[in-house]
């Protein structure tokens, strides 16, 4: 994947850089508005990383908007200090997809970067989801397992759907909360893990191989082969 | 010279800073005396003024200002002068100049009412009189009115009816008039002259009318008695209005001193909040009044900003203990790595406990903002018709699984539909605090109670628990920032779910309450189930729901 970062900061640049590139992303880096405007103008990325307070004259605002004007719709992620509903809602409004707080773990910025790009690339209607052995028919609503049936209750089916669709990508606990749920605040007990452990009861437990893994410190991934 | 003294009362303004309270005091009593009208009196006031500061200040040098510029200052200070920024003063003419209106529409009334009936009266008995001769002039002609007039002057026992008949060359005939009256020439029209009968000269009424034959005739009413009593009833006007301006003017003074009385004292209490002394409150009468009601208020608002500024205070020594805490402790892991790690494993292991030490410091830090932006209002902009009993039933969801790993039971009690008006995020995360707190004391195989029930036009929502609950004394304090009971103290936490609680609840105008549940805490809210019209009319539109994946705009930061 290709990755414009445009972030003032040498030294969270050079943390997320170190990161993407370590996660085999090829990343582009901009210090400033204008020649991130330049650059995300004149070159194809996958995502760009965008942050709102940049010197040089063009805020992250106004790039992302110039961006839109011109009919560029590639995946843009704020990652802004400006944290207050206000600053989210412009983001968002302004044209970004998602909208992530500093200070920020790299996992969720990761895990929340390779989402960006995952969505960006299934346009045609998807009625079947495959992971492995695991097959969903978003159809029929029907989840089967080497060709057993699985009973799901509908909140499990949903949170299934969400992993199965970004399977192969890590997935974070907030993203579950507020893809899954639609809850907007962390909490501070396990509940997630919870619910994902009694998904795992019915979908994993029976069965040799598990799907469905724990990434320390990050959050879930849903992958075919076993290794943790 | 008024002109001279004016002149130079602006030549010494101009150049003089505002009038001093001591020369204010003085001018009081010469207006008083001198007039009611603003001009009058304030023209006075500066004149006086103006003379003495001017006395003193033409020694010194200096230009005079150009006429013009002269004019300009001396009309602005006269706008600012002190006097006119009274209120008391203001009031106190009002009053003065309300009185003497209803004092002077009184004395019209009353001369209306005497002399002006008077009058009529004559008039009326001057037309009968005509009337009665005219029909005995018909009836006989000259030698009956002679005759008529004789009887009626002899009958007027209070001597004050008027005749005089005389022929073309007006030579008297007949009456009690020596001469034509040289002033009556327009024929049927009244006069008011002076006419001399015998001896004696006397104000009379007079109405000329002309007969067929070239008579002329005189009709009229000696009015001497009227005028005595006008002359009376001007006196007692006189004395009146003297009795009303010395009456107007202690009313006047009352009313400024009652306004000063009054005042006095939300002034005191103000200068000394303003010096920083924040106990002071204004002093209550007792008597209901408006200055009580006033003063009412200004007291719940200091009590308010009083509160804001304990608050401030409060968040700050929090913040100083709460954050140094971990700072310190991440500090010293950080220190100490770098100082004893014996390998890379012991240090990795400490930068990453240190991580998540930070993490915890961010989460405080930002849970202090959220709550700081949820009191400041802001998020009503969010506010939107919503569906209270599924966002309880997908909490109950979230949470009951939670529950039942710690063997504790999470029982929804409620019935659909709970229509209310509301941020469907705060509520979530407000009942979601309550469910975590309820969760995390309630002891294992008890049950913890998840309800809403709508009462008349309040929605109630009760998160009620079987654990240790919250002592009496500790139930005032716990909504406070960082405040964590003794029970609490050992559990991890940040000591902000409740004040989170506590700032969502009131920006919905609701309250939240927490009472015994016999044992454990039962935490209810109470909010209004429907927002007024006019709370509506702030809410705009939110951009529509996110896909899977993405984030609600309006996504807050995680606390």
């Amino acid at each position: 994947m290709r990755i414009l970062l445009v972030e003032d900061d040498r030294d969270v640049a050079g943390f997320v850089v170190k990161g993407l590139r370590e996660a085999n992303h090829v990343v582009e880096h901009a210090a400033n508005g204008r020649d991130g405007l330049f650059m995300a103008a004149s070159e194809q990325f996958d995502a760009i990383i965008l942050d709102r307070m940049l010197p040089g004259g063009v805020d992250g605002l106004r790039l992302l908007e110039t961006l839109r004007a011109q009919e560029n719709t590639v995946p843009v992620l704020f990652l802004s200090a400006l944290g207050q509903v206000d600053d989210r809602v412009k983001g968002l409004k302004a044209g970004g997809d998602d909208y992530l707080t500093k200070p920020f773990a790299f996992a969720e910025l990761l895990a929340r970067v390779e989402a960006l790009t995952r969505r960006g690339k299934s346009d045609s209607p998807v009625t079947r989801l495959a992971v492995g052995d695991l097959e969903m028919d978003l159809l029929s609503r029907s989840v089967k397992r080497a060709g057993q049936k699985i009973d799901l209750q509908p909140r499990e089916y949903r949170l299934l759907e969400y992993l199965m669709r970004h399977a192969g990508q890590v997935v974070t606990r907030t993203m579950l909360l507020e893809g899954v749920w639609d809850y907007h605040f962390d909490p501070q007990t396990n509940v997630i893990d919870v619910h994902v452990s009694r998904l795992r009861q019915k979908v994993d437990k029976p069965f040799p191989k598990p799907l469905l893994h724990t990434v320390r410190n990050a959050g879930y991934i849903m992958r075919p082969d076993g290794e943790g | 010279m008024p002109a001279t003294s004016c002149g130079r009362t602006a030549r010494g303004e101009t150049r003089q800073a505002p009038i001093s309270r001591g020369t204010v005091n003085r001018i009081v009593p010469i207006w008083t005396k001198i007039g009611w009208t603003k001009i009058g009196w304030t023209k006075v006031g500066r004149t006086k003024v103006g003379r003495n500061k001017a006395d003193r200040i033409e020694a010194g040098a200096g230009t005079p200002p150009t006429r013009e510029s002269k004019r300009g200052r001396l009309l602005f200070r006269l706008r600012r002068s002190p006097l006119l920024r009274s209120a008391g003063l203001r009031f106190a003419a009002l009053y003065a100049i309300i009185f003497g209106l209803s004092a002077l529409a009184l004395a019209i009334f009353l001369w209306w009412a005497t002399a002006g009936l008077l009058n009529r009266q004559v008039e009326a008995a001057i037309n009968a009189d005509a009337q009665g001769l005219g029909e005995r002039y018909e009836e006989g002609g000259i030698p009956a009115l002679i005759l008529t007039i004789q009887d009626r002057l002899s009958q007027n026992v209070d001597e004050n009816a008027i005749y005089l008949l005389t022929d073309g060359g007006f030579h008297p005939i007949a009456g009690n008039l020596d001469n034509w009256p040289t002033q009556v020439s327009a024929s049927d029209s009244w006069f008011e002259l002076v006419v001399r009968r015998g001896d004696h000269e006397a104000l009379a009424r007079i109405h000329r009318y002309d007969l067929p034959g070239g008579f002329h005739l005189l009709i009229g009413r000696d009015i001497g008695s009227r005028a005595k009593l006008r002359s009376l009833l001007t006196a007692g006007l006189l004395w009146a209005l003297l009795v009303m301006v010395v009456l107007g003017s202690a009313g006047a003074l009352a009313i400024q001193s009652l306004f000063k009385r009054s005042l006095a004292d939300v002034s005191a209490t103000a200068d000394a909040i303003s010096r920083g002394d924040l106990s002071n409150r204004v002093r209550i009468s007792g008597r209901g009044d408006e200055f009580d009601r006033l003063a009412e208020t200004i007291n719940d608002m200091l009590d308010r900003i009083a509160r804001l500024m304990d608050g401030v205070r409060q968040v700050s020594n929090a913040i100083a203990h709460d954050l140094r805490t971990p700072i310190t402790r991440a500090r010293a892991r950080l220190e100490d790595a770098a100082l004893h790690a014996r390998d890379a494993s012991d240090l990795h292991a400490a930068v990453e406990r240190a991580t998540s030490d930070l993490d915890g410091i961010v989460s405080v830090f930002q849970g202090l903002l959220r709550i700081a932006e949820i009191e400041a209002g802001s998020r009503r902009s969010a506010f939107a018709s919503l569906d209270l009993y599924a966002l309880l039933a997908d909490l109950h969801e979230l949470y009951g699984a939670a529950a039942e790993e710690q063997d504790q039971q999470l029982e929804l009690l409620a019935k659909p539909p709970l229509a209310m008006f509301g941020d469907r995020d705060l509520l979530q995360q407000a009942v979601a605090n309550l469910l975590e707190n309820a969760l995390k004391f309630s002891p294992a195989g008890k049950p913890i109670l998840l309800g809403a029930v709508r009462l008349g036009d309040r929605i109630e929502i009760v998160v009620a628990d079987s654990g240790p609950g919250i002592p009496v004394e500790d139930r005032a304090r716990v909504t406070e920032r960082f405040y964590r009971g003794e029970s609490a103290r050992s559990t991890p936490g940040s000591g902000l779910g409740l004040s989170l609680v506590q700032a969502v609840v009131q920006l919905h105008n609701g309250t939240l309450r927490l009472e015994d549940n016999h044992p454990g805490v039962r935490a209810v809210l109470s909010l209004p189930a429907e927002f007024s019209a006019s709370r509506r009319l702030v809410r705009v539109e939110r951009p529509a729901s996110p896909k899977p994946g993405a984030p609600n705009p309006a996504a807050p930061a995680p606390v």
